[in-house]
């Protein structure tokens, strides 16, 4: 079967676009999400995706160097990173990460969740913000993190960490809004976080015409209801 | 509920117990009647994936059986088998990390019946297979049967090495096990809650039942 990697911040969109693509063509598709960096890995390894939609633009260009790709990809979405604080959270969700620098400060923060720096770009972009605004240093020890971002925004309003830097695209999805409340980090504190989408060799035909269905107004208009910019704004 | 996880994780099961019972009844009998010098290296061997982290055992079977290793490659291109991220991989997988499973309770059943009886029955000129249907077998039989009942369960468990060659996709290589992760990050603590229920629930009975079979096998001795 068809199948999709996508990264995790895709959760909620990719499943509404998915299913009106396979309502309007009739094609079925398999949906995977995860972290981007292990998907990467998975594919070097020879995992069966077809389509790989990374949540940033180096994981597909390695692929293409490693030549498991048909091309250098494609733009298709742009993602933004803000500040989630549960209900309940001595912590405001103050997108200047003001209310985090005091919270440091007066002891108010004890945990705070982020992905893994290390292989989801959303840890990357979180870590960018965090260096930007001076705090990276005393926020390490508070830290734990997610395996991608979405497990990074279960454990930020888990009720056991103070808050987190999640996904803007999942705090809008409506099972995460009503946990806590929300505020963007400003976009000039971390790169840009664009987004790129790959075939892989041997993808079959609907596979293709789920890729370019992507970039229809139609699709990208589900995309930007959940929170992400189209890339050439 | 995330039945096509739990038809899998079923099929899963299944197959390991069907692929790994004549080999623990095998490896297990020998190791129970034989002594000799490396004994204890085989017997550690067998031992290893109960203490080894799930995820080395995973990591391992990743970087040889992947198609970037010779092995991966070769299996790929002159028998056309892929082993990493579908369910043959599983099942190699499962058959690995659930050898102590087997191999350590069917070992201990045979080393529980007594060597006059088998020896008896020689003596009284009883062949081979005869021995081991009518003396062996039924002694051992308790044992055998939680050894079967342990592999099934624990590979409707096993989480760390599945997601390491697995790669969760849906109707290939995502579990049950695997499924109450996802869920969990999706925000859908309802099915997971329900998945997880049903686990517990089937794994404590499971275990129950082959700790009543025991025992009343016992009593009847």
């Amino acid at each position: 079967m068809p199948t999709v990697a996508a990264a995790s911040d895709l959760k909620f969109a990719l499943e509404e676009v998915a299913a009106q693509f396979e309502r309007e063509s009739g094609h079925k598709l398999r949906l995977v999400f995860g972290s981007s960096g292990n998907f990467y890995s998975q594919i070097l390894q020879g995992a069966p995706f077809h389509l790989y939609l990374s949540a940033d633009e180096d994981f597909v260009f390695r692929l293409a160097d490693a030549g498991k790709t048909v091309d250098r990809g494609r733009l298709y979405a742009r993602g933004r990173i803000g500040i989630l604080v549960p209900h309940g959270s001595p912590l405001r969700a103050d997108g200047e990460l003001k209310d985090l620098a005091a919270a440091l400060r007066d002891g108010r923060l004890r945990k705070f969740a982020i992905a893994n720096p290390e292989h989801a770009p959303y840890g990357q972009r979180a870590e960018e913000a965090l260096r930007h605004a001076g705090l990276w240093q005393a926020i390490r020890p508070h830290l734990v993190l997610g395996e991608n971002i979405s497990q990074a925004a279960q454990f930020a309003t888990s009720g056991s960490t103070q808050g987190g830097i999640v996904a803007l695209s999942l705090a809008l999805a409506p099972d995460v809004a009503k946990l806590g409340d929300f505020a963007l980090i400003p976009e000039a504190w971390h790169r840009p976080l664009l987004q790129r989408m790959v075939l892989l060799k041997g993808a079959p035909p609907p596979v293709r015409e789920f890729h370019d269905y992507l970039s229809t107004t139609a699709a990208q208009a589900i995309m930007v209801r959940y929170g992400f910019a189209t890339p050439r704004d | 509920m995330d039945w096509q996880a739990l038809v899998l994780s079923l099929q899963l099961a299944g197959v390991t117990l069907l692929v790994l019972l004549p080999l623990g009844l095998w490896l297990g009998r020998w190791l129970a009647y034989t002594t000799f010098a490396g004994k204890a290296v085989i017997e550690a061997l067998v031992v290893l994936p109960l203490v080894l982290p799930p995820t080395v055992l995973g990591y391992y079977l990743l970087v040889s059986m992947g198609g970037a290793s010779p092995l991966g490659r070769w299996a790929a291109e002159t028998l056309d088998l892929r082993l990493t991220f579908n369910f043959t991989g599983l099942v190699v997988a499962s058959v690995i990390f659930n050898v102590p499973f087997i191999v350590q309770p069917v070992q201990r059943a045979f080393e529980a019946i007594p060597r006059q009886l088998t020896e008896a029955a020689a003596v009284s000129g009883l062949g081979w297979w005869p021995t081991w249907r009518r003396v062996e077998l039924p002694l051992a039989w308790p044992g055998i049967l939680s050894a079967m009942v342990l592999t099934f369960v624990h590979t409707m468990g096993e989480f760390g090495v599945v997601l390491m060659v697995g790669g969760s996709i849906p109707g290939e290589t995502k579990t049950i096990a695997i499924s109450i992760y996802d869920r969990v990050q999706a925000f859908d603590l309802a099915a997971a809650d329900r998945m997880a229920w049903l686990l517990l629930v089937l794994s404590l009975g499971a275990v129950t039942m082959s700790f009543f079979a025991s025992a009343r096998l016992a009593a009847r001795r």
